[in-house]
């Protein structure tokens, strides 16, 4: 009976598009959802350190060191902050981070490419933010409080990145016939997976439905899919590179592209592991966490000891 | 040497150490113990940056040759790097790196409050800019120090064998030529040797806190100024200017 009413509320704060702030009752399902999403989306913020981290002893400029180091960065920030916001929902860090190395837990598919040229570091913030950044956008206005608020902050740092990653694109592509050839080469290596970024078509995802409902999602894979194809069209045009789908092709009855679908069985391989980078993103995540704990318990103990606080996964 | 020449070398050691320092720092991006000194290391490492960037340009001001920061970064060869041999050692386990820079933290604060009153103006306010930074960094360094010399047994000995391993670098710190003095007779450069009792009081209550015991030898390394380097400066050269060798008429 009493549950009944506590479900009365929340469905009304999501009629009436008010927050759940951490201490409002909320359906199981929801906390279950939303702590599987936020700390999905803290692990693809960490794991996406490293394609990028990649590159950063070998940025060509001191200016494109400082940027790229800065960016890695962020990342790191909005892990912290959407740990943070996991935590409100009455997990741990240490949890979610052992859900993350015992290959668990998912993150971005996305990062388990390689990123085997300088040019990759420009599409990653183009391509892969510019994706990114159509999801995150309505999460900005998504039902439950500390994740939205968390996401405005990541949304303005996020389109700063796809700025960042477009000027280094552009130089490559207005740049030498060696640099032009990088950028399309990096183009062609992640147009598809970037698509595969807004995950499976509408018919077969199976988590949407109620993310919907639920206000944790405004809009379906498909949709958001097509948005970032009609906006990334121009981009490549201007940059005088082709994309790599003969399929892509104006209609004008629906204002938007036709394009071709990615490959799933390839996006369902990579999400099972068997993507080029799976192993070595978790081994090399698995390892700093490993090398990282004498440090850890030498700071725990020191603490003890010394009465200092002392916090940290 | 033309004073002009003497400017340049000395602008040219202090960016040098910043640069090869916060290449080694940037190195830790991504693979940090845990999240939070993950970001405060790389923070580290962008101050370092920042500093060398500066350092760089009015190295490349001062010289007139028409090459820029860049390229006094990216294509000068090994022996032409004027650092000391500290900056460039490997990166080691997290204590290594931490004291590396604890060490060097010290040094900037005591450097840059010095060089803050120079009479060359742009140096002077490079200096007075990296003075905050400095301090900040030595904060956080020293106390992690702390923490592993009175930690745990393991964290002790990690940063035990970092300070024997490490200490027979930090004579360079000090170290005078003809470069140097000329300068500081103009009221340009800073005469290190000034301050280094200072710096040694300070380390030395560092280590007692820590529970440290410093080296007993006395011998120091040397040669970085004069580009004789260890043997790690050439693969961090060789990673670090792959793309503008491999490509030298492409701009980035």
């Amino acid at each position: 009976m009493e549950n009944k009413n506590f479900e009365d509320v929340f469905e009304a704060k999501l009629v009436k598009n008010d927050m759940i702030e951490a201490k409002d009752w909320m359906p199981e399902n929801y906390r279950k959802h939303l702590i599987r999403q936020i700390s999905q989306h803290a692990h693809s913020e960490i794991v996406g350190m490293l394609p990028e981290g990649n590159w950063i002893t070998r940025a060509p400029s001191l200016r494109a060191k400082k940027v790229l180091l800065a960016k890695v960065q962020d990342e790191g920030g909005h892990g912290l902050y959407l740990y943070t916001a996991a935590e409100t929902l009455g997990t741990s860090r240490d949890e979610l981070l052992d859900a993350l190395h015992t290959g668990k837990a998912k993150y971005s598919s996305i990062f388990n490419y390689p990123t085997l040229t300088w040019a990759d570091i420009g599409a990653i913030g183009w391509l892969v933010d510019g994706a990114a950044i159509m999801n995150q956008v309505m999460l900005q206005r998504t039902s439950y409080g500390p994740y939205a608020r968390a996401m405005v902050r990541i949304c303005k740092e996020e389109s700063f990145h796809q700025r960042q990653g477009y000027e280094i694109m552009t130089h490559l592509s207005f740049g030498t016939k060696e640099q032009k050839e990088m950028a399309q080469d990096a183009l062609n290596r992640w147009w598809f997976p970037t698509l595969m970024m807004f995950g499976p078509p509408d018919s077969e995802s199976p988590n949407s439905e109620n993310a919907i409902k639920w206000r944790i999602k405004r809009e379906t894979n498909d949709q958001l899919r097509q948005r970032f194809v009609d906006q990334t069209v121009a981009q490549i045009e201007y940059l005088g590179l082709t994309l790599p789908d003969k399929g892509l092709k104006w209609n004008e009855t629906k204002k938007g592209y036709d394009y071709s679908e990615p490959n799933w069985v390839e996006f369902k391989n990579v999400i099972s592991g068997n993507g080029p980078c799976n192993k070595e993103r978790l081994a090399a995540r698995n390892a700093s966490h490993k090398n990282g704990e004498w440090v850890r318990a030498a700071a725990t103990a020191y603490a003890k000891k010394n009465a200092e606080p002392f916090m940290a996964a | 040497m033309t004073s002009q020449e003497t400017l340049y070398t000395y602008t040219l050691r202090l960016a040098d150490n910043a640069l090869v320092l916060g290449q080694r720092l940037s190195e830790w991006t991504g693979h940090g113990p845990f999240l939070e000194e993950d970001l405060a290391l790389t923070n580290i490492a962008l101050d370092t940056f920042g500093t060398a960037t500066s350092l760089l340009e009015y190295a490349a001001k001062v010289e007139n040759k028409n090459r820029d920061a860049d390229a006094l970064a990216y294509r000068r060869n090994e022996r032409e790097f004027c650092n000391i041999l500290l900056v460039e050692q490997t990166n080691g386990d997290y204590a290594k790196t931490i004291l590396r820079q604890s060490f060097i933290d010290a040094f900037n604060i005591l450097l840059y409050t010095e060089l803050a009153k120079s009479k060359d103006e742009t140096l002077a306010g490079i200096a007075q800019k990296a003075i905050k930074e400095v301090s900040y960094h030595f904060r956080h360094t020293s106390s992690w120090v702390v923490r592993f010399g009175d930690g745990t047994e393991e964290s002790h000995n990690k940063i035990q064998d970092a300070l024997n391993e490490l200490w027979r670098f930090t004579g360079e710190l000090f170290e005078m030529d003809e470069v140097e003095e000329a300068l500081v007779k103009q009221g340009i450069a800073v005469d290190a040797k000034s301050f280094q009792a200072k710096w040694e009081t300070q380390l030395d209550e560092l280590f007692a806190k820590a529970t440290l015991k410093k080296p007993e030898t006395s011998f120091m390394q040397t040669g970085g100024r004069k580009g004789l380097h260890t043997e790690h400066l050439g693969y961090m050269l060789s990673e670090m200017q792959t793309l503008p060798r491999m490509l030298p008429d492409a701009k980035w």
